[in-house]
């Protein structure tokens, strides 16, 4: 009995989505009914790249890994199909990824290959004596919860990272991690979907992974609105993000959105200026450890979520904001 | 270019979502009805391709006989076809959702050309399952793609295919494939138009195709909803204008996300 866990990589190690994976794995995996269980990573690429100590730090005991020579790169029915086998050779419990593209696209296609049902999103999983699991998932990203069973052996599960913390466990994780190496058996239609990725990898921080997150909504009033907001979020080491109302009117480009149709962030910091608050955009800023907002209407709605308020146009503070900052890392 | 596009009927949710009694249900006496965000751009998508190929969309929808709503708005929009599976009202999951339209897919090939391409949404915007998309696409032996924020349509040399695009830790990643094929599609990928005047009345006098699939239970079952618990509240006023910077700057620093 194991809980596996799909661990994706970036240019840095193990994506940050992973470790909250992994989180949510350990926690599962230390609630068996007959006790706790381990819990195996499964990573696609060369084993002598295995993040072995960051993955043990984070509850993993050991390691599968499917190396180039067997897959090489992103085809989304083959690693659905290596984590079936895994699943099967090692006597999974349960299947867990995070809930990104590749994780909830893995995830449905080993639920499509194998008959089995797949809770998306979810925040919590206690295993039931009858074997199978009360779930907690996101509905609506996250504005409601459900409250669900699941059967399924095993079960299979993505989990919300915007709200599952990454977290380390006590204990040896000191590169021992043992790794082992898996050959899947794979057909021509595991590999009829393969991604190329392409060029334009931006060096800077992403909207879901940054510390600090600058938000822009219609009170920025147009396009050319954007730049001190920018200034600001490169002077507080964070990035940009916007409410769907500006990629809509096409004032910045879809990527940026933050919300339910665009990226759940999960920053300490989450300043949204000239913001109201749909709940649509609510949806994608919650995760958000601390919310200020900026504002020229006092009951706007965002003002119920967030911790600080400043009442005032845009246009004033932000400059006095950029300045105070600059002042404040010269006399540093 | 044959096109089938589903699209699932979901509340209009504004500034709160409420639950039925029960809380089994999104109260929505009042608020409206509407399409999952992502499928509008599917239709647009659909739209856009028959427009410069040629070719038919086809929308699909599993739902109540109400959810023939969406099915005018999508036509009104540019699909020319309609296809209602009706259920009881039931909620459908995944699994049973999937098999339903693979039946469409199968009854739309024995009736005459078949579809090229079946756009979906990525998610609903209500239960966001992720999948329905790829069971499709496994149950039918076609290729599928998710998460897609551009798509071409090409010729390969065994005929035609599509390159789809999607973001990827800040690049992009793409995916070459033939026809035909699922594409399940994100906002983003392009902006949907208004209906048009004539679109609506077209729409409006349109026939509806209506087939009544079987629902089958599954191995996910929804007990209850609940809204989530937040730990915040109200906002505290730090002041007004330029004037509440410095007590602004005292609060970041105290939380530590100054550099």
């Amino acid at each position: 009995m194991t809980v596996l866990c799909l661990v994706e990589r970036d240019a840095e190690g193990p994506a940050d989505a992973s470790l909250r994976a992994l989180a949510f794995a350990a926690r599962v995996a230390a609630a068996g009914q007959a006790g706790p269980v381990p819990v195996a990573a499964v990573l696609f690429g060369p084993a002598d790249q295995v993040p072995g100590d960051t993955l043990a730090a984070h509850g993993a005991v050991s390691v599968h890994v499917v190396e180039p020579g067997h897959l090489d790169g992103y085809a989304p029915r083959a690693w659905a199909r290596a984590l079936a086998g895994l699943a099967a050779e090692t006597g999974a419990a349960v299947v867990v990824a995070a809930a990104t593209d590749r994780g909830n696209e893995v995830m449905a296609y080993l639920g499509a290959l194998t008959g089995l049902p797949v809770a998306a999103n979810c925040v919590q999983a206690e295993p039931g004596e009858d074997g199978a699991y009360q779930i907690v998932r996101h509905r609506w990203a996250g504005l409601l919860l459900e409250e669900a069973r699941l059967e399924g052996s095993p079960a299979l599960m993505t989990v919300a990272t915007e709200a599952v913390a990454p977290a380390t466990v006590a204990g040896p994780g000191s590169g021992a991690l043992p790794v082992h190496p898996y050959a899947p058996g794979l057909d021509d239609d595991d590999l009829r979907v393969r991604a190329t990725e392409t060029a334009g990898h931006s060096s800077g921080a992403s909207l879901a992974t940054a510390r600090v997150v600058v938000g822009g909504g219609r009170g920025v009033g147009g396009p050319d609105g954007f730049a001190p907001l920018e200034e600001l979020a490169s002077l507080l080491g964070g990035v940009v993000g916007v409410s769907r109302v500006v990629t809509s009117e096409g004032w910045r480009p879809h990527r940026q959105q933050v919300g339910q149709t665009g990226t759940k962030i999960t920053p300490e910091l989450y300043l949204a200026c000239g913001i109201s608050g749909a709940i649509q955009h609510m949806a994608g800023c919650a995760g958000a450890k601390h919310i200020v907002v900026v504002n020229t209407d006092p009951a706007a709605p965002i003002l119920a979520h967030a911790d600080y308020a400043v009442i005032g146009d845009l246009s004033e503070v932000i400059p006095a904001l950029v300045a105070a900052l600059r002042e404040r890392s010269a006399s540093a | 270019m044959e096109i089938g596009v589903c699209v699932k009927r979901v509340p209009m949710v504004g500034g709160k979502i409420v639950l039925t009694p029960d809380e089994q249900e999104v109260d929505t006496r009042l608020s409206g009805f509407t399409i999952s965000p992502h499928e509008e751009c599917a239709v647009e998508e659909a739209v856009q391709i028959t427009e410069r190929l040629g070719g038919t969309v086809s929308v699909i929808t599993l739902g109540p006989a109400v959810a023939a709503d969406q099915l005018r708005e999508a036509l009104a929009l540019g699909a020319r076809r309609a296809v209602l599976l009706e259920t009881d009202g039931r909620e459908w999951g995944p699994i049973a959702t999937a098999a339903a339209i693979v039946a469409e897919v199968r009854r739309h090939a024995a009736d005459g050309p078949g579809y090229d391409l079946l756009l979906c949404g990525n998610e609903a915007a209500d239960t966001g399952d992720y999948q329905v998309g790829i069971r499709v696409a496994c149950a039918l032996g076609w290729p599928c793609v998710t998460g897609i924020k551009g798509l071409e349509i090409t010729e390969t040399g065994a005929g035609p295919g599509a390159r789809a695009r999607r973001e990827y830790h800040g690049g992009e990643e793409m995916f070459d494939f033939g026809l035909p094929a699922v594409v399940c599609v994100k906002e983003g990928i392009n902006l949907p138009r208004y209906p048009s005047l004539p679109g609506r009345l077209r729409a409006k006098r349109a026939v509806i195709e209506q087939h009544e699939p079987q629902w089958q239970g599954e191995g996910l079952r929804k007990r209850s909803l609940r809204v989530p618990a937040t730990h915040r509240r109200q906002a505290t006023v730090l002041g007004t204008g330029a004037d509440a910077v410095p007590a602004l700057l005292g609060v970041l620093d105290e939380w530590g996300v100054l550099p």
